[in-house]
């Protein structure tokens, strides 16, 4: 029966949803810790992140810095060695990580048949679905904590500071900001483990996508503005409404809100993140900083968008995996 | 009635435009072993899938032990228990922790679930590798530790998915021991399988599945009286004389056929085998064989697709 979108009262289904969510959520958490392939993400993720932030730090030990949020430049500071910042670093790596934990969720179940099996028990398929989200999305939190925490020591013992209570609220915003991020992206990769049998194919389409928004998205943004935006700009007005679209564009890239969040919530003197006029600017103290709530306030549509996103793209992988047969 | 586990009335199946069940009724009792036969693609798997909730029904009713697999899937699954077609395990873990998992989405309580597990793994021989991978075990092995799993849940209708296929017949012989096992545990058993020979052996009852349709459904002696004809077959085999002539006239033998030098098919109304025995010696011949022939699956299944064939 094509499932119609009400269904009349004596067709609905009895019993949670949930049913078994909290075992399937075990399982896979247990199963992601334990795997080889934890290690080599968890590896990954070590030496990317290490290399800006020991080099962050070499820096912030030999320059007086005037900037009061010392902590939070371990995070963002681009040294000149690297040429990266760790924030950078992370935009870059948690859909690695996502795509890595999510790439074979569903069809790896499917190839070793033991999803009707598994559906034979008494769950339903949301159950199982949702719980393999939650777990990949509490082991990348797992390993973004740890990650968080490493960086957090390290700037303990080579600063010798101690980071003020505004700067472990900012660090840990980003953090949510960051697992948020993984979720996008782990939710993508296990939309292509629903729609593909192969695991080789669902593993390559998430990341093509990937690098479709890393590499192609800024030049194809640029290109579809340059189409869109009348050929000679007239006013003010006119200038702002093509800067926006531009940006508005680019913030169809998890990773551009990604960073745009990082960015208010690390970088305290961040007051916009759009264009700004001068007369916007009347009365500012140049770079002071913002009050935490006033960055978060700032970066709240960029953290709806993510978390948007993610359930987005979970409710599409979700109404795939209810149509798909279970049948080999 | 109280004893009739799986309820099947008009049920249908279509994909597009095709019709991969069309209107079966199925009535399987407690107890019984009940064979679902058929080449592949005539629809028993997706039948199966119907059953459990797992595919959605185009059209017909289906009770399972009183409970709607469309509307209570989570009541039918509890109850029932199912070996798909070539089960998998997870090959990472043990046998014990693939049970554990199981245990945990069937919300047994947690200190069952040990005992549960190690009486079920007993019950299929695999008590010694309970803490090995189920990496290393072999694919009879794996059917028997999908067995445990349906012990170990404790249901009341076992839904077996070709549990036979592809495997060597000392471990057939095993795991059909492990199915009349179930059986005398009072549990119903919906098998499906081409093993014409295995399914015999087994079953209680059988259906024939045609094209998305049950062609014929019985006991094994019931399904030969349709197809093969009412009779007594026998096998006779004779020297010295020419029994096709000697047994004409003969009360209740309906025909005879030379099969080959010496050898002789005969079919009668009855058991006819005294009589026989004695105008064949009387006139002189002597007797080597007389054989009352059972009927064998394999011979209904191959007859009634070429008679399908022919019909066609």
């Amino acid at each position: 029966m094509p499932r119609s979108a009400t269904p009349p009262a004596g067709r609905r289904r009895e019993g949670s949803p949930f049913t078994g969510l909290g075992a399937v959520f075990m399982k896979e958490f247990a199963d992601h810790l334990s795997s080889a392939r934890m290690m080599v993400l968890m590896l990954f993720v070590i030496v990317f992140g290490a290399f800006p932030v020991a080099t962050s730090l070499q820096t912030l030990r030999t320059v007086v810095d005037p900037n009061s949020f010392i902590f939070l430049r371990i995070f963002t500071l681009e040294s000149e060695q690297v040429g990266i910042s760790f924030t950078a670093a992370l935009n870059f790596i948690i859909p690695l990580m996502a795509i890595g934990l999510g790439f074979d969720a569903v069809n790896s179940e499917f190839n070793r048949r033991t999803l009707s099996r598994v559906l034979s028990q008494p769950i339903y398929r949301d159950a199982l679905l949702l719980g393999k989200f939650l777990g990949g999305l509490a082991t990348l939190a797992v390993a973004l904590v740890a990650l968080w925490l490493i960086v957090l020591g390290a700037g303990l013992l080579l600063l010798g500071v101690p980071p003020r209570g505004v700067e472990v609220a900012r660090g840990l915003s980003f953090l949510l900001v960051a697992i948020a991020y993984g979720g996008v992206w782990l939710a993508i990769a296990m939309l292509f483990s629903v729609i593909f049998r192969s695991t080789a194919t669902s593993a390559l389409c998430a990341l093509g996508v990937w690098l479709f928004f890393f590499i192609l998205w800024p030049q194809l943004a640029g290109a579809l503005l340059a189409g869109l935006a009348p050929s000679e700009i007239r006013s003010l007005d006119e200038y702002v409404a093509v800067q926006s679209m531009g940006l508005g564009l680019m913030r169809l890239s998890p990773g551009t809100l990604f960073s745009e969040a990082v960015l208010g919530l690390l970088s305290p003197e961040t007051r916009s993140l759009g264009p700004m006029l001068p007369s916007q600017m009347r009365g500012a103290i140049m770079g002071a900083p913002l009050p935490f709530d006033q960055s978060v306030l700032l970066i709240w549509p960029q953290v709806t968008g993510l978390v948007a996103g993610m359930i987005v793209v979970f409710a599409v992988a979700y109404v795939i995996f209810q149509r798909e047969e279970v049948r080999a | 009635m109280a004893d009739i586990v799986i309820e099947v009335r008009g049920l249908v199946k279509t994909y597009g435009t095709q019709r991969a069940v069309n209107a079966i009724d199925l009535d399987i009792r407690r107890g019984e072993i009940f064979g679902l036969l058929g080449p592949n693609g005539a629809g028993k798997t997706t039948t199966i899938l119907m059953l459990l909730g797992l595919t959605e029904t185009s059209g017909g009713t289906v009770n399972v032990l009183g409970f709607d697999p469309v509307r209570q899937p989570l009541q039918v699954k509890r109850r029932v228990g199912y070996l798909p077609d070539a089960v998998g395990f997870y090959d990472h873990l043990t046998a014990r922790e693939n049970l554990v998992y199981t245990a945990r989405l069937l919300d047994i309580p947690r200190r069952e679930i040990d005992g549960r597990i190690l009486d079920a793994l007993k019950s299929v021989k695999l008590d010694e590798v309970v803490d090995k991978r189920v990496s290393t075990f072999s694919r009879g092995m794996r059917q028997r530790l999908g067995i445990a799993e349906i012990v170990m849940k404790k249901a009341e209708v076992a839904i077996l998915d070709e549990p036979t296929s592809g495997l060597d017949p000392h471990a057939t012989f095993e795991l059909l021991e492990m199915i009349r096992g179930l059986k005398r545990a009072g549990v119903a058993v919906l098998l499906s399988s081409h093993l014409l020979d295995r399914v015999q052996s087994v079953c209680d009852r059988v259906a024939l599945f045609n094209k998305g349709s049950v062609a014929l459904m019985g006991t094994v002696v019931e399904l030969a009286n349709q197809v093969l004809g009412a009779g007594h077959p026998l096998q006779i085999e004779a020297s010295g004389i020419d029994v096709a002539a000697t047994l004409r006239g003969v009360e209740g033998v309906r025909t005879v056929t030379a099969e080959s030098d010496g050898s002789w098919r005969v079919v009668a109304d009855r058991d006819v085998r005294a009589t026989v025995a004695e105008r064949i010696v009387s006139s002189g011949g002597a007797l080597t064989r007389l054989a009352d022939l059972q009927p064998s699956l394999e011979e209904v299944y191959t007859r009634y697709f070429q008679e399908a064939r022919h019909a066609a």
